[in-house]
């Protein structure tokens, strides 16, 4: 495994093996000594286009669990703000010597022109409306870690605007692979517009669903990331999709709720809901440390190959 | 690329890594000579440490874990008390240059706090002390135990390292091309031995 | 110059046939066509058609304001490398050619070149597409393609304003880009099944048919010609097929990369593969086919848009659009039209040279290979086969979407008002 820049780079067996990793080193993470020496001498830098303090402290906290060395470039104050381009940006990077790249980037496909500028290892934490690997392998191990291995033919309901979000693709395309049934909900408006590549079904009907889910899984209206064409307004979506309590009720007693966060409390889903029974939401953030540290782990890990 | 053997995959053993070029060569240790082996270890452990209230014994994946567990039974059947047995994955504290990271084998459970403590390693074979020496970083995450001790069933020479085994069930001087191979019936389904192989091609025997 | 040059042993191929003949040029005008003839300097055509030269509709030559991509001289190079004798330069300069100042000079240095440079001219001031350009200012020197090119004339009113205007001006032609901006706000690619699965925004087929049937039935209503500019869905060709039928007056061209990839190419995230419009689906790509070998589509024209280095490599998204074509038209054409059996040779060279001359009005090119026209010529190898190597391009620029494909057909010689400005290949100046 050289790069990890999408969910379609890794064969079942590949999604198995990163998750198995991911478990050992959420036992690392509980320990007094939180901490492992197999990537010491590593360097690890996170280069973020995008503001998100969430996912780059995630990150970097795996490779430190992993004694790797770890550098953080964000947009702001640095001369990428000046207008130094991508490529130069990470050549440079790449000349001060690093063995992994973080990247993040508002535009799809960024980080693949970057693993074709540079030898390092390239790892996708978020290129525009494509694909957000890391999330979907955190949100894979936590429902793993309810429903087993092979997630039981779980059925999944993930709510919200899939048409922007690259955590729903990458999402759906791995709980699929790993034998859950995904149905994506929400309007036409913010539905793919093609399901081919998608292994999903849709539905507009969101109250239909319930009572047969085993995870209902929301995503956030991307605030930033599309214009009020799309949806009248925040109380209507909270209408027709967002998860109430009344709907809540509706659910079976064990189904989990998922979210990639940050949540709109109110929004898509209740406030009183997120710390409720059945949320496995901060579960999410604890298991993205250990996923991360397993990314790191079998990109950079003893005797990884260059070029 | 080297790639696993699917069926066990096990990167500690050569034959695997491989590609299944050796040949067996002779019987070491029958299941007799196993079970003294386990119970002469078992006192030394005990009458060296002088008892065993203060001993955990910490298995070393994948057979060492169930070398350690025989010995806490064995231990339990004349002291008449319960050790202390815990297990040991040391893949994210090797030093190996190989062509893959090394995947876990099992998870690293120690059932009491090793700090204060005699740790005794277990381990079936010793041969380069590499894993050894993976075992201790690890095992200093868990805590400050007072001392560590190496129970092997087999010391094969050729150290890398200077690191020695307190308790050995078997000196067996080998070439370095040649394998030892632990049987144990709850690991490998087969009856328990010690097995000497060696490389289907005699020349393969110069290799250092 | 010598006093006469012969292009010798090679087959003549124009809108009155094929046969084989020598063709003498003196003082940059044929003289002769028939075989057996005798001249001072001999260009060898041996194995060769000899044709008039090409003529492309739609070439951005970056200069005034993008020398940096290109310029006039280095796109003529090019051109003339490609066997075109004759190119518009569309107005998205800048300044843009929305000022008979800036016209001038474009036909100015145009001249200079090694290539027949015609500008054409803005619709709109700026192309901003709320005042009228002045058209009639331009026409007289020469203008005959008014086009916002870059930019579609969204406003219905004001299509209908510039068409009716330029009806005034006789041989003007009114040029749309079909996009409609706010179908294709924010869209880098061809929406549908690639632009799902890679996340990218997309600009839909529709954009393109709908301004297609709106600005046929324009042409209906003013009866000015309206020429669509690199048509790429099977919706809008299928409309235009139809607007002919009725006898309306709308002409089209394709470009290349329309009938050479689709929308897949984009996997790669390679913004070479970026262009508006954008490239289509298998099905878009097979009725440009058809629509080339039927007659609906009148002209190949290249779109040929030199971007520097640097810009085509971000990412994809912000990436300008567009692709390089005058050095790689004929043998595309020859590739994936001539050989499969699309269309004839006869045929590609109607859509490469005459029929593109006579929607520009270029009355001097394209014409018979006959005594008393101008020698305006391409001499061309369709039997050689090629690589396409981008640092060996002519064009400042470096992106095509074609480095390494094997092309069958090259040109050999071409040669403008007599002058031969590629020689074997290698451009004289």
């Amino acid at each position: 495994m050289r790069h990890l820049l999408s969910i379609d780079d890794l064969e079942r067996s590949d999604l198995d093996e990163l998750l198995d990793l991911g478990e050992s080193f959420l036992a690392v993470t509980r320990r007094d000594i939180p901490k492992v020496p197999a990537l010491r001498g590593k360097t690890v830098v996170s280069l973020f286009y995008e503001d998100s303090t969430r996912t780059r402290l995630s990150f970097e906290t795996a490779a430190k669990r992993l004694s790797a060395d770890t550098m953080a470039f964000s947009v702001s104050g640095s001369s990428v703000a000046k207008g130094e381009s991508l490529r130069d940006t990470v050549q440079t990077i790449e000349a001060m010597g690093v063995d992994a790249v973080v990247v993040r980037h508002p535009s799809a496909g960024a980080p693949h022109r970057v693993a074709t500028w540079i030898d390092a290892a390239v790892v996708n934490a978020g290129d525009g409306r494509h694909e957000h690997p890391t999330q979907a392998l955190l949100d894979a191990l936590t429902l793993r870690r309810h429903r087993g291995i092979g997630l039981d033919g779980a059925r999944v309901a993930i709510i919200g605007d899939a048409r922007h979000s690259r955590v729903a693709r990458s999402t759906a395309k791995a709980f699929a692979a790993l034998g859950a049934e995904v149905t994506l909900v929400g309007p036409p408006t913010l539905l793919p517009e093609s399901l081919i590549g998608w292994p999903v079904a849709t539905t507009g009907d969101f109250d239909e669903l319930l009572p047969s889910l085993d995870v209902v899984y929301l995503l956030r209206i991307q605030h930033e990331r599309q214009d009020a064409t799309l949806f009248p307004s925040l109380r209507e979506y909270t209408t027709r999709y967002g998860l109430t309590v009344e709907r809540a009720a509706r659910l079976k007693p064990d189904t989990l709720i998922m979210h990639p966060g940050p949540m709109n409390r109110g929004v898509e889903i209740a406030a009183e809901l997120a710390e409720g029974p059945g949320s496995v939401i901060t579960e999410q953030v604890a298991n993205g440390v250990a996923v991360r540290m397993a990314v790191l782990y079998q990109l950079l890990g003893t005797g990884a190959p260059v070029a | 690329m080297s790639a696993p053997d699917a069926a066990q995959p096990n990167p500690q053993d050569p034959a695997t890594r491989e590609g299944g070029r050796f040949v067996f060569r002779a019987r070491v240790f029958s299941p007799e000579d196993l079970r003294r082996a386990h119970t002469r270890i078992a006192h030394e452990i005990v009458e060296r440490n002088h008892g065993a209230e203060q001993l955990v014994l910490v298995g070393l994946y994948t057979r060492g874990v169930a070398i350690a567990r025989r010995l806490g039974e064995v231990i339990a059947g004349f002291e008449g008390l319960e050790v202390a047995v815990g297990s040991l994955d040391v893949a994210f504290y090797r030093d190996d240059i190989g062509l893959r990271p090394v995947q876990p084998l099992g998870t690293t459970e120690v059932p009491v706090d090793v700090g204060g403590r005699t740790v005794v390693l277990v381990d079936d074979v010793l041969f380069t002390g590499r894993t050894v020496r993976a075992a201790l970083d690890a095992l200093t995450e868990l805590g400050r135990p007072r001392a560590v001790q190496l129970a092997v069933l087999v010391d094969r020479g050729h150290r890398e390292l200077p690191i020695r085994a307190d308790f050995v069930g078997k000196n067996l001087p080998t070439k370095r091309a040649e394998d030892v191979r632990v049987r144990l019936a709850e690991v490998d389904g087969t009856e328990d031995g010690i097995e000497l192989w060696g490389p289907a091609d005699p020349a393969g025997e110069e290799e250092a | 110059m010598p006093e006469s040059l012969l292009v010798r042993g090679g087959r003549v191929v124009d809108a009155t046939g094929e046969r084989a003949a020598d063709v003498l040029i003196e003082a940059g005008v044929v003289v002769a066509v028939e075989p057996g003839l005798h001249g001072d300097e001999t260009l060898d055509a041996a194995g060769c058609v000899v044709a008039p030269g090409l003529v492309d509709l739609h070439t951005h030559l970056r200069e005034p304001g993008h020398e940096e991509a290109e310029t006039i001289e280095t796109g003529a190079r090019a051109a003339a490398r490609g066997g075109f004798t004759a190119v518009v330069a569309m107005p998205n300069t800048e300044p843009a050619q929305d000022d008979p100042a800036v016209v001038a000079a474009v036909l100015a240095a145009g001249a200079r070149s090694t290539c027949d440079v015609r500008a054409a001219g803005c619709i709109t001031r700026g192309r901003r597409g709320t005042d009228l350009a002045p058209m009639g200012e331009l026409h007289a020197l020469g203008v005959r393609v008014f086009t916002d090119d870059g930019a579609c004339v969204e406003s219905a009113a004001m299509m209908r304003r510039a068409l009716e205007y330029a009806g005034s001006l006789p041989g003007a032609v009114v040029a749309q880009h079909a996009e409609d901006a706010a179908l294709c706000e924010g869209g880098h690619m061809h929406e549908g099944e690639w632009s799902s699965r890679l996340g990218i925004p997309g600009r839909p087929a529709v954009a393109e048919v709908s301004v297609v049937a709106r600005d046929c039935l324009l042409a209906e209503l003013t009866g000015t010609p309206v020429h669509f500019l690199h048509v790429s869905t099977e919706g809008a060709i299928a409309l235009i097929r139809d607007a002919k039928q009725r006898g309306l007056p709308v002409t089209a061209e394709a470009a290349p990369h329309h009938f050479t990839l689709t929308d897949a190419e984009c996997a790669s995230f390679d913004p070479m593969f970026k262009v508006h419009p954008p490239l289509r689906s298998a099905a878009d790509v097979a009725a440009v086919k058809i629509g080339l070998a039927d007659g609906t589509i009148d002209a190949i024209a290249t779109d040929h848009a030199p971007h520097a280095p640097e810009t085509k490599e971000r990412p994809f998204e912000e990436a300008p659009p567009g692709m390089l074509g005058l050095e790689t038209a004929l043998g595309l054409t020859l590739t994936e039209l001539v050989e499969p059996g699309v269309v004839s040779l006869s045929d590609a060279l109607a859509l490469l040279s005459w029929r593109p001359a006579a929607v520009a009005g270029l009355v001097d090119h394209g014409g018979p290979v006959a005594p008393g026209r101008p020698a305006h010529l391409v001499v061309f190898d369709p039997a050689a086969t090629w690589t396409v190597d981008p640092a060996r391009l002519a064009s400042k620029a470096r992106n095509t979407p074609y480095p390494g494909r094997t092309l069958t057909g090259r040109v050999r010689h071409t040669l403008r008002a007599g002058e031969p400005v590629v020689i074997d290949g290698e451009a004289q100046r």
